[in-house]
């Protein structure tokens, strides 16, 4: 199949940035991101800068790939990381757009690379349970609901990759973070510390420049491992409920 | 080179223990004045950060990622092993042991080993504690499961995502550390030297990957978890980024790399189907609980099938083979991962192969379902409940199971595993070699350390499912906190290190001088092309099945292959930016060192045994044959100078709590 790609290419974080033109040859077995590999092979060929993209696993699990496609986070497919995206969802003579995640708090590296460190800090104002290696009880000590813990797991699926961000029209966090709070603050052993890790969390996501949530749901309808916008009311109602509690600061 | 792995003295059961009570402690004020550095943030240097933070060194930890939470370890799907024996099914500390050093074909260090069965149950209840969402029982209590070369089941998971939620168990705890501010986190830094100062590792120079500056960081002592050299086959179910460099470099420096031969083909994963393919994707040996492999037994299906003319469905019961359970049945399905993967090779080799190029038979769930099905319908009290219900019923439960890896092997091959058997063929996945390391997990550079997968210290020849993830926690979590101690309890006296010494400045010009000498190269190839040239090579002669005269012929083909590179590799850009093609040539230079290295290494290693199967040595029926007489040793080889021969070492292995046996599944 005969493609044409409009792709977002900007030197550095202080480069304005433009859109440029390539065609290239692939076939519908090719993952999407093979399919870059191809026209970086050639562009490398003829000595141009190939286009740079963020990428490991490549199998929709480390959240590191980070595009957007046609002008959706990791493209058409729901529940889809751009890595797992196939050009058999492509057709012949398709003209495809690829940018990289847009948002303040996410600074363009070079070209498709974004920097999302924003997300780690967030994670460090509170993003854990406080317990030091060699304290843990028997772990069958504390009996968890099998429902529970899916629930839980659920929400510990975040992959962190910032789609939800890139999604939001505000460039809101929200989902990233209460996908945290929800994760942790399901479970008897990070319940005691929810309301503080919803303070700090949500206070770090504003120190940062993400924006406010309107409750537009975009995020969850990108998000690759379709995490409920339930979690943002469960983090809403911690957030509540630690705002009146001044104390658990 | 005496190798001395300084195993504790006492009966294996106690040596930990009593060598953990007798071990020289640092004071906590002094902890504070003691720098460590940590390069990698997997299972194993997310742990070791953590916990040396906690303890109150003073961290500087390292990730060519992104992110500490990016790291490799991230993609583990099937689980971890934990002898803590909640199935009341035989399970101890002294079995996990025992199975360990059976599966790694008896050329693992022993000592090593039973501490590993030791802690694993303390890993689990640290992960709990921290939040990581194992699966459940109804009774609220901790499942398990079953992987391959073990009859109990001890495998602890969180759906087919347990590397996941394992990995950001550690990240929080390491996210903790760095709020606490005993941890500075350097993200997108790639470490590129270790430093030495009167020979002990001091330092490391990294290149801070989005400015592209060079830089020198100083501690008092290095740990490197850094990960596996699986990459080295191009093609591999590793990450894209992973690479041999930080190990590599430390070869360089005098660290001696171990068993780098050893190398696991892991028998479950999606075959290839392009040239333009980048990587290759597994499926979790835990479908192996419930998936049957098999292939037609007539050649003439398999030939239709191939062709499109037949489906794995059209083949009566009675004309396929079920070559695993044939061949093994004490064992069936779930042999270890050397014998699946080369039980699959010879099938294939002889015909019987189900996709285009030969390679792939077939992993089918079909009986599963089916079984599933009529229990649920059962437990439902549905009087004769028809074939269409009863896989309904089957298909839920195999969802519940195994539902990201089906979807995940349907985005890829487009085909639906429940209705079809899934395709499968052997692929590289990890690596049992690594670094050189004591029992104190100390490569032979005093202050230089080196956990999980990039050391080579527990495995032996062949490693079981869900040992990794273990390992890398244990080294992180509960083995390095205690022995970096033996080293650093010397060093209260040693005042900070200052990086204007003429070490670093050394070290970091001959780092600058080597990437400039890439960019201006000028040649006319891509590093990815030399990569997948350099992969092929590895794959055709030091893969699955090994001989001498592939070997010597691969040594110079590498050989021949890295005298081109150097003339002829092209990176486009400069140092001074973020320069991904900059990044790769360097590790693909390495790969192509550590090449050749693995094919001298399985050269002088004329015997079979776990992954390392060498065609002179095998029995009649085509067995891997161990020769324990003249090849129980570690090999650990030292090459600082390349224009010279490998120099190899041999650390003995005794055994002293396990016979040495013949090792059988049938
Ligand atoms: C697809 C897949 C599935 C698996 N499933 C299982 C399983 O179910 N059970 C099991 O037990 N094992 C499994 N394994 C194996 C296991 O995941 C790995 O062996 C283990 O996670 C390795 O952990 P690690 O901490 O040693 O290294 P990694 O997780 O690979 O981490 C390496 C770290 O080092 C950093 N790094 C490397 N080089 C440099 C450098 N030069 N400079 C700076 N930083 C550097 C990286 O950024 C990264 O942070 C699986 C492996 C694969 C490939
Ligand atoms: S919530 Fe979804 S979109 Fe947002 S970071 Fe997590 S996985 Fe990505
Ligand atoms: S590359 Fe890992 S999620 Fe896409």
């Amino acid at each position: 199949m005969k493609l044409t790609l409009k792709v977002w290419r900007q030197k550095n974080a202080k480069d304005k940035g433009h859109f440029e033109t390539y065609q290239v040859t692939a076939n519908e077995h090719m993952s999407f991101l093979e399919m870059l590999d191809v026209l970086n092979e050639s562009l490398i060929s003829e000595k141009k800068d190939p286009v740079y993209f963020d990428h490991d696993c490549r199998e929709g699990i480390c959240g590191t790939c980070s595009m957007v496609i046609n002008g959706q986070p990791h493209g058409p497919m729901q529940g889809t990381t751009a890595c797992q995206l196939h050009m058999r969802h492509f057709k012949d003579g398709n003209t495809i757009t690829i940018e990289p995640f847009r948002a303040k708090a996410f600074p363009v590296v070079k070209d498709l690379v974004v920097d999302r460190s924003a997300f780690d800090r967030i994670m460090q104002a509170g993003g854990y349970i406080s317990v030091d290696t060699g304290q843990a009880v028997d772990g069958n000590s504390i009996p968890i609901g099998k429902e529970t813990a899916a629930k839980a797991f659920d929400a510990a699926a975040c992959i962190g990759c910032g789609a939800c961000v890139a999604a939001c029209p505000n460039a809101s966090a929200m989902l990233f973070v209460s996908a945290k709070v929800s994760h942790l603050g399901l479970l008897p052993q990070g319940k005691v510390e929810a309301k503080r890790r919803a303070l700090n969390m949500v206070h770090q996501m504003d120190e940062e420049g993400f924006g406010m949530c309107s409750n537009v749901t975009a995020c969850e309808a990108e998000c690759p491992k379709e995490i409920s916008v339930d979690n943002i009311a469960r983090l809403n109602r911690e957030y509540i409920g630690a705002a009146f509690t001044a104390d658990e600061k | 080179m005496e190798l001395n792995g300084k195993v504790p003295p006492g009966p294996i059961s106690e040596k930990w223990t009593k060598y953990k009570s007798s071990m020289p402690l640092v004071s906590p004020d002094n902890k504070r004045r003691l720098d460590v550095i940590v390069v990698g943030t997997g299972l194993a240097g997310g742990a070791a950060a953590a916990s040396l933070g906690e303890l109150g060194y003073n961290v500087k930890c390292f990730t060519f990622h992104d992110s500490p939470r990016r790291a490799h370890s991230i993609a583990a799907q099937g689980g971890i092993n934990a002898a803590k024996n909640y199935k009341n099914d035989g399970d101890s500390v002294h079995r996990l042991f025992y199975d360990t050093v059976k599966g790694g074909d008896y050329r693992s260090r022993e000592a090593n080993v039973h501490r590993l069965a030791e802690v694993s149950v303390n890993i689990i209840d640290q992960c709990v504690a921290q939040g990581v969402p194992f699966a459940r029982e109804y009774s609220g209590m901790l499942d398990n499961r079953s992987f391959g070369g073990v009859q109990v089941q001890r495998t602890f998971y969180a759906r087919g995502q347990t590397g996941q939620q394992l990995l950001i168990g550690a990240y929080q705890a390491l996210s903790r550390q760095v709020s606490n501010g005993t941890v500075t986190l350097y993200n997108r830094h790639e470490m590129l030297d270790v430093v030495l100062i009167d020979g002990k590792a001091r330092g490391i120079i990294a290149r801070n990957l989005v400015t592209g500056k060079v830089e020198r960081f100083a501690a008092h002592c290095v740990v490197l978890a850094t990960g596996g050299y699986g990459n080295v086959f191009y093609l591999s179910t590793n990450a894209m980024n992973c690479n041999v460099t930080a190990a590599w470099r430390a070869v360089r420096r005098g660290a001696l790399m171990a068993n780098p031969c050893f190398t696991q083909i892991h028998p479950t994963c999606i075959p290839q189907y392009g040239d333009y393919q980048s990587k290759l994707t597994l499926m979790s040996e835990s479908l192996r609980n419930d998936g049957r492999v098999w292939v037609p037994k007539k050649k003439e299906d398999a030939e239709a099938i191939r062709q499109g003319k037949k489906r794995g469905i059209d083949i009566p019961e009675a004309d396929r083979d079920y070559y695993l359970e044939r061949r093994y049945p004490a064992f069936g399905n779930l042999v270890p991962r050397d014998v699946a993967s080369r039980a699959a090779k010879v099938e294939c080799d002889k015909g019987h192969g189900i996709v285009p190029t030969g390679l792939g038979v077939y992993l089918d769930f079909a009986d599963a379902i089916e079984r599933y099905g009529k229990s649920k319908a059962h437990s439902m009290n549905l009087e004769n409940p028809s074939p269409e219900k009863i896989r309904e019923l089957g298909e839920k439960v195999v969802e519940e199971k195994y539902g990201n890896l089906f979807e995940m092997y349907e985005k890829i091959t487009g085909e639906d595993p429940y209705k079809m058997p899934m395709k499968i063929y052997p692929a590289v996945h990890y690596t049992m070699g690594g670094l050189w390391v004591d029992y104190n997990l100390e490569t032979n550079i005093p202050g230089l350390f080196a956990l999980g997968e990039c050391n080579f210290s527990d495995h032996g020849a062949n490693r079981l499912g869900a040992s990794a993830l273990m390992q890398g926690l244990a080294d992180g979590y509960f083995v390095i906190p205690y022995t970096i101690g033996t080293f650093l309890a010397d060093e209260i006296r040693t005042p900070r290190f200052s990086t204007d010494a003429p070490e670093f400045e050394a070290a970091e010009k001959a780092v600058t001088d080597r990437l400039q000498g890439f960019l201006k190269n000028n040649g006319n190839q891509s590093a990815e092309s030399f990569h997948r040239r350099l992969g092929k090579i590895m794959w055709d002669y030091c893969g699955m099945s090994r001989n001498a005269e592939g070997l010597k012929k691969a040594r110079k083909m590498i050989q021949e292959l890295r005298e081109e590179f150097y003339k002829d590799v092209y990176v486009p850009g400069s140092l001074d930016e973020y320069n991904p093609e900059l990044e790769k040539v360097a590790r693909v230079a390495d790969f192509i060192e550590m090449g050749e290295l693995m094919c001298l290494d399985a050269l002088e290693r004329n015997e079979s045994c776990g992954g390392h199967f060498r065609e002179e040595s095998q029995t009649p029926e085509g067995e891997a044959l161990r020769d324990d007489a003249n090849y129980a040793f570690v090999s650990a080889w030292g090459w600082t100078d390349t224009s010279k021969e490998p120099e190899l070492h041999k650390e003995p292995l005794k055994f002293e709590a396990i016979e040495l046996k013949t090792r059988s599944y049938k």
